[in-house]
């Protein structure tokens, strides 16, 4: 089984030289800090800037350059910074080639759900449903059971929308697995030392799993 | 060039009424127009309608506001770090619009723009559909939504001179310049205040005509949200 530090590592094996790729909070976040040596990616934070550098050093940082978790970043040789409008201008004309967020929830046709729990918790979308009504590749990066152990990778979501059959993969603590075009997760690989028979309880969707999915390799 | 320079926030934001439609620049708590906030708490003006991409913390911000209970509906992307806020939305006292960030942008460059609509595939077949007009381009459904028509626009920029041109600083341009081109009375505070000339033309990120108002403000707190940093080694 993966913890948080294992996803990311996991998802950040996704990532292709020349990428433009915009993180969400969260497990995508950490993804910045497994991108393998050698590979150049710009990574874009939705509240204006292309080129997200590491946090500052203490005493460095600057109230005037965060990223969109608020965070106090910097900026790298070649970043720009433009307004919200131009940012999810280049969102919605696809010229960022990958998301990757979190959900609460996703169905086995690729909906996802991860703004809100109606009475419960009202934050807001930000620019979640901007990002998956556009991006050409979007990987979830999710816990596979709530904390009571039940499945949110499911039938139909139970949670308001935030896209329609837009995700295509998702990486979770247990496994790797793909949304198929006619719906259905496709098990790609386990997690090490998680069996297929785990997977397939954990999952409440339906699940296409060849005895013998692969073990993931990560490091 | 004509002279858009007045006094302070107070005179500034003076004609702002109860009920009025405010957008608020910023994104958190970065580019914030701090010194309009604070005049209009001093003010009093209560049932404003704000558009913002979030709403401030408890105590700085937006936040300020909304514990005077001087705004009646929000409009915005993202509320997820104030308690009071959530208590006065849970109570039913607050009105709450939440919208796709993107969507607030585009709404906001399209009033800038003169454009009555823009279409926007952001939350199609979710509950922010529900009563819009879908259309459908290129085998793709995409929502009809409106720009936003606000009576004041408060933004904060880094650079402005008297004839209101500005420029903006790093991250904190965000929503700003959007903001500065939709609003129907546009105010602008700025750490530094120039005269004409001093900025290059090239540099400018909002063009004068959209800013009404300017004035050079004070006592900029800046306040961090999330301070991250990296050790030194």
């Amino acid at each position: 089984m993966l913890d948080k530090n294992g996803i990311a590592k996991r998802i950040a094996k996704e990532i292709k030289d020349g990428y433009y790729v915009n993180l969400g909070i969260g497990i995508p976040t950490l993804v910045a800090n497994f991108i393998p040596e050698g590979i150049n990616v710009v990574l874009q934070s939705e509240n204006g800037l292309l080129g997200m550098g590491p946090f500052p050093f203490e005493g460095e940082e600057d109230a005037d350059l965060i990223n969109a978790g608020k965070q106090t970043i910097t900026t790298l040789p070649g970043s720009s910074i433009f307004d919200s409008a131009m940012s999810f201008g280049m969102i919605r004309s696809q010229k960022i080639d990958l998301t990757i967020l979190g959900a609460m929830e996703v169905s086995e046709n690729g909906d996802i759900a991860n703004w809100k729990i109606p009475g419960k918790m009202v934050k807001g979308m930000g620019g979640a449903m901007d990002l998956v009504a556009s991006a050409k590749n979007i990987i979830v990066a999710m816990q596979h059971v709530n904390k009571a152990g039940e499945s949110k990778l499911l039938p139909k979501c139970s949670l308001p929308l935030t896209g329609v059959s837009c995700i295509r993969k998702v990486v979770t603590e247990l496994a790797v697995l793909d949304i198929l075009p006619e719906g259905g997760f496709k098990l790609v690989e386990r997690a090490p030392g998680v069996s297929v028979d785990y997977i397939r309880q954990a999952t409440a969707g339906k699940l296409f799993a060849d005895d013998n999915a692969p073990e993931m390799i990560i490091d | 060039m004509i002279n858009k320079v007045v006094a302070g926030a107070d005179e500034a934001i003076s004609d702002i009424k109860n009920g009025s439609t405010l957008m608020l620049g910023g994104f958190g708590l970065c580019g914030i127009p701090e010194n309009c906030i604070a005049a209009l708490v001093r003010k009093g003006v209560k049932e404003l309608t704000c558009i913002s991409n979030n709403a401030g913390v408890d105590d700085f911000g937006i936040g300020l506001m909304l514990q005077q209970h001087q705004v009646k509906k929000m409009i915005s992307s993202y509320v997820g770090e104030n308690a009071e806020f959530e208590r006065q939305l849970l109570s039913g006292e607050l009105e709450v619009e939440l919208i796709p960030q993107g969507t607030l942008a585009t709404r906001c460059m399209a009033a800038g723009y003169g454009m009555p609509a823009i279409f926007t595939p952001a939350g199609v077949g979710t509950e922010v559909a529900e009563g819009k007009e879908t259309r459908n381009f290129n085998g793709k459904d995409y929502l009809m939504e409106y720009a936003f028509d606000a009576d004041f626009a408060l933004v904060k920029a880094w650079k402005g001179d008297t004839a209101g041109n500005l420029i903006f600083r790093s991250t904190s341009r965000n929503f700003n310049p959007v903001m500065a081109m939709a609003g129907k009375i546009t105010i602008a505070e700025v750490e530094e205040l120039v005269e004409p000339g001093v900025l290059d033309p090239d540099h400018i990120h909002t063009p004068g005509v959209y800013v009404h108002r300017i004035f050079q403000g004070a006592n900029y707190e800046k306040r961090i949200e999330q301070r991250t940093v990296r050790p030194r080694n």
